[in-house]
Parts: C-alpha cells; structure tokens; sequence
C-alpha cells in the first residue's frame, strides 16, 4: 500500500480485490485456452499420421534361418523365416523368459500364440527393443560370440544387453520388459505379408 | 580536466541519469567484494561463462550454414567442414566446446562440494546452478541430434525412450516430444529451434540470476568462513578485495591459460579420440540399424552407466533422475554447521571421495558394452553412489570437526 493510499481512506480496497480476481480468471482462462495450440503443435502432423500406411514384403528370395529388413512408419520391421530347429528350440526356454505366454506383450491376437506368428515358419516382428527403442542384432547362431557360450539364437540389443529368442520373446534379468512387438500383419499370397494391416482389414491369415 | 575528460564524463553522467550504470557497475564488478583467499577452484565458474559465450558465438556461426532438415542436416555439416571458409574451425570450437563446458561445470560443481558453498546462505545459488546444469545438459543433448549421424540418431531414439518408461502417460509424452512415431525430420526441426533459441534464453536467465544471487549473499571460500562478519570502519569487509580489478586480472590471465589448452584440443585433438565426437557419428542417421555400441558423450556417461545397471525399464529411468536429483538436496541432507573440507572431519572426506571415485569409475563404465561383469561393477558403484546422500545427513550431524578459524588464513 503506497503512502497515497494510507492518507486517502476513500480507497475501496474490496473493489480492487474484485478486479484483480476476475482479471486473474479470465488471464488463466485466455491463458489455457492458449496453450493448446502450442502444445497440440507437438503432437505428430497429419502428414506423419498418413505416412503410416501398410507396406508389402516380398518374401519369395528368402532362405531358411535369414532375416529380411522393410521399412513401416520408419521404424524397422523384420521377417525371419525361421527354420525347424528353431522352432523346436523355443518350448524349451520358457522357463528362463519373462512373458513365456506373451500375456504382457502387444501382438495381434492371432499372433498370441507359442511361435508368435501366424505361419510357424515367418516371423515377422517389429525390430526395436522394447526397453529404450535400438534396433537388436540378429544372431541366430548357437553361442554367437558377442552374446554368450550358452546363447540358443535370437536377437541381442547392443544398447543395454537385452536378450530375445528367435520368437522375440524377451529373457529374464534383462532391461526390456516385454517381448518385441508384432505388428499387424496377413499374407497377400504365399510370398507376399502386407504389414500394418491385419487380416480382419482384408486377405485372409 | 581536458576538454576531452569532460566530455567523456558529462556523456557518462549523461547515460548514468537515464540507466543505473555506475551503481550496477560497482554493485557487481568495481566495489563487489571478494574473500581474498581464492584458490585455482575458483576459476571455473568465470570460465564457464567464457565457454557459454564461445558456444553462443560459434553457434551462430554455425546456425549461417547448417540445414535443420532430417534430408540435408548431415550433408551440411560436411560441407561446413570442407567448403565454408574457417567453417572446420568454428565446428570443432562448437563440439570441443561442449566437452570443455562440462568438464568447467563438474570441477565448478566439485568447488562447491569442497568447500561448501552450498549450504546457508547460498542454497539457492546452489540451486540455480543445479537448474543450469539440467538446462545444460538438455542444450547438449539437443544440439548432438542435430549433425544427424547415426549415434546422433540412436542417442535421441534412447533418450526419447526413457520419457516412454513413465507409467500411463509416458508413450504419449515420448511421441509428443518427438513429433513422430520415430526420430524424425519433424524431430530434428524442432530440436534445432530449442538449442538455438528457447535454451539458450533460459540458460542467460538463469546464468544472471545465479550471478545476481551470488552476489546478494557473497562469495564463499576456501576457509568457508563468512568475510562480512569482519568489517573496517567503511564498512567493508576486511578480508574482501574488488573483484575489479583483483579478481577480473586473476580470471583474465586464467581464461587466457584456458584458452591456450582448449586451442591445442581444438586443432590437434578436436574429436577427443572418439569422445568429443563418436566414430559412429560420421555416418549418417540410419533409422534401420543400430551402431554395434552405442554409448553417450563422455559427460553424459555416469548417468547412463546408472540407467544401464538397474535390470528394470522403469526403475533405471527413476535411479538416472535420482542421481541428478539428489543434488539438488544437497544443502539440506548435509547437517555439518562447518562448510570447508579443510576443517571437517574424516567421515565427511572419505564420503566425498566415494563419491567422486564412483562419479569417475561410472563415467568410464558408460562408455563401455554391457557385459555381464561390467554390469555387475556398475551396479556396485551406482549403490555407492547413493550411498553418500544416504549416510550424508546422519553423520554430517554429529561430524567430529576441527575448529574454524575467525577469519581467512
């Protein structure tokens, strides 16, 4: 309160109150209001948002035990064609996975079962590591030398020393929480799979 | 008085009645007074302030050439390095230049550890220091995207990850941060627009109202004794001398002594053997493939290693924050009335040591591939680590000390 105002009665410090807290009100009103168009400028364009369209894999040249590479919405999804001893190495393991049964892992549904797939011999995964989004090595070989003597092949993050089988299911006492991603998915034909689109949006599993 | 004095001084008066000039002036610099006692750990705060102002500088050299865009980010800093006349130079003054900001700011961290100049009066210039430090590294973070090479690319995609490991909210923050579904174009664009101009406003802020807190308390010093307690009879302190021209002479002929090393970084070891600037670095972003190792920047390591040594996604998220975190509580969870480590007792320097030896060993383990081992050392050291801001306030309280002297030796 200034001196003017100690010597002046008259001044109606209700009034003053009244106007301070309306126009704060209002302020913090105009104020949030504002801030959405600043903060929703953050979120992805509708120009990223369309970038997500499915893409198609053509998977005729790839060989037993190999691994092939597509680019879907930027990130990098993998299409294993996985071979018999593979896939009879992955029941054995359960034991020292943490999501065996993938209860806690995002996959379609049709792909929740022990081979994650939705033919046993293609697995097709989206290839970033669950824990802080590398993309883990594929080393199929038994005891790859960057991994472990005990190793039984899978994918390996070099980031943080995550571990996956070859059905991207994750080990225990590793960073990642969850086994890698399956993205939606159906078969074209016999050798082609269209990613990002599951098989209720068309084609048949 | 000549007629050129006059002159002078009637401009000077001129300028005084329309801005605080001369009050400023000795408020800060001519008549702010310093203890007397200042030793070598005491160049660095005014060194810091000489690598702020080198990275602004260089920096808007840089901005002149470089294209913020995900297609010519990469190409234009080659072309910065090969084809702009100098521009190799005004680079490597840049990159080398965040190394020497961080390794200014630990031994400027570590001074007010020693000797502490964290406790009363001057929490609060301690916490603002702490803001500038998480400003800092957020600056550093952003401007490592920029050269969008692959560890460039990698580093973001891991960082951005972290925000991802907060319950419910975290995948929407991370893609709000990002703009994208991954590290893109869209995420280089506005990275640049922070580094360029949002941080760097809030770093000036904060650098000023750290200076101006400083100097509302008073310097500390290495006896840790208050010099205003001793006054002569104009009332200035007895152990004190004008920063200007004492200090200002002190810190020139340091700043000089700096700068001779730093240009001997910069023109024989400007990538810092691969610690500066990261091998994986000079290829360009590849959203496909993750570099064989990928580790951070050498000032950023002590707190990846930590990140890297808990098993749980959340839960080294938490334990890296805390890290940081912790020392902003320093001037509460340290009890000990005595502020210099000169007069403290043993248990206050053997946990500092521990502290600095565990800071140092998880800086070298978070350049290193995860093994096994190395996750088994970084685990030990991430618990000694804590443990100092654990065991800190209970025996900071009953700490067997040597007696203060009066006033500085």
């Amino acid at each position: 309160m200034s001196t003017e105002e100690q010597n002046n009665v008259s001044v109606n410090l209700q009034r003053r109150k009244i106007l301070t807290g309306a126009t704060g009100v209002v302020g913090a009103a105009g104020a949030t209001f504002l801030a959405v168009p600043f903060v929703s400028s953050w979120q992805p364009s509708e120009k990223a948002k369309a970038a997500g369209a499915p893409v198609n894999a053509d998977i005729s040249q790839l060989q037993l035990g190999q691994m092939l590479t597509v680019a879907w919405r930027g990130k990098p999804v993998w299409v294993v064609r996985r071979t018999s001893d593979m896939l009879g190495g992955l029941a054995p393991l359960d034991g020292q996975l943490r999501d065996p049964a993938s209860l806690e892992s995002i996959q379609p549904k049709y792909c929740q079962n022990p081979t994650r797939a939705i033919k046993d011999e293609y697995l097709v995964v989206v290839g970033i590591c669950t824990h802080l989004g590398c993309a883990p090595l594929y080393r199929p070989a038994i005891g790859s030398p960057d991994v472990g003597a005990d190793w039984q092949g899978g994918f390996f993050c070099p980031c943080h020393g995550s571990r996956f089988d070859l059905a991207g299911r994750v080990f225990q006492s590793v960073p990642a929480p969850t086994n890698l991603v399956i993205p939606p998915h159906h078969f074209l034909t016999d050798y082609l799979i269209r990613i990002g689109e599951g098989p209720a949006e068309g084609g048949v599993a | 008085m000549s007629e050129q004095n006059k002159q002078q001084s009637t401009l000077l008066a001129w300028f005084d009645k329309r801005y605080p000039l001369i009050s400023t002036w000795n408020k800060h610099v001519g008549e702010y007074y310093a203890p007397k006692n200042f030793n070598f750990w005491y160049f660095f705060g005014a060194l810091a302030l000489l690598v702020f102002v080198n990275q602004i500088v260089s920096g808007i050299w840089l901005t002149m050439s470089y294209k913020p865009s995900a297609a010519e980010a990469f190409n234009s800093i080659e072309y910065i390095m090969r084809d702009v006349q100098w521009g190799w130079l005004i680079r490597y003054m840049h990159s080398t230049g965040a190394s020497a900001f961080f390794l200014v700011v630990y031994l400027h961290m570590m001074r007010g550890l020693l000797y502490g100049s964290y406790k009363e009066p001057r929490e609060l210039v301690w916490l603002l220091g702490m803001m500038l430090f998480l400003v800092l590294m957020a600056e550093a973070f952003m401007g490592y995207l920029l050269p969008w090479g692959q560890m460039s690319y990698w580093g973001a995609q891991v960082i951005i990850s972290l925000f991802g490991a907060i319950p419910v909210i975290g995948p929407d923050l991370a893609l709000w941060v990002r703009g994208d579904f991954v590290i893109s174009d869209v995420t280089l664009n506005r990275f640049f627009a922070l580094h360029v101009i949002a941080l760097p406003l809030v770093l000036v802020i904060l650098i000023f109202m750290h200076i101006v807190a400083l100097h509302q308390v008073g310097s500390n010093n290495p006896d840790g004794v208050e010099i205003k307690k001793y006054k002569n009879n104009k009332g200035l302190p007895i152990d004190g001398i004008a920063f200007h021209p004492y200090y200002s002479v002190k810190d020139t002929m340091g700043a000089v002594f700096f700068m001779t090393l730093f240009a001997l970084v910069i023109f024989y070891a400007p990538e810092g053997g691969g610690y500066f600037i990261e091998a994986p670095n000079f290829e360009p972003a590849n959203p496909l493939k993750t570099p064989d190792h990928i580790a951070p920047v050498w000032y950023f390591t002590p707190f990846y290693a930590i990140l890297r040594a808990i098993p749980d996604k959340f839960l080294g998220v938490v334990a890296m924050g805390g890290a940081i975190a912790v020392l902003f509580a320093m001037p509460w969870l340290d009890r000990c009335k005595v502020k210099s480590i000169r007069y403290r007792g043993i248990s206050f320097k053997i946990l500092l040591t521990i502290l600095v030896v565990s800071f140092v060993v998880l800086g070298w383990l978070g350049t290193q591939p995860a093994t096994p081992e190395l996750t088994k050392l970084a685990q030990i050291f991430t618990a000694l680590y804590f443990m100092f801001f654990l065991v800190l306030p209970f025996t900071s309280k009953n700490e067997h000390t040597k007696p203060v002297p009066e006033r500085v030796t």
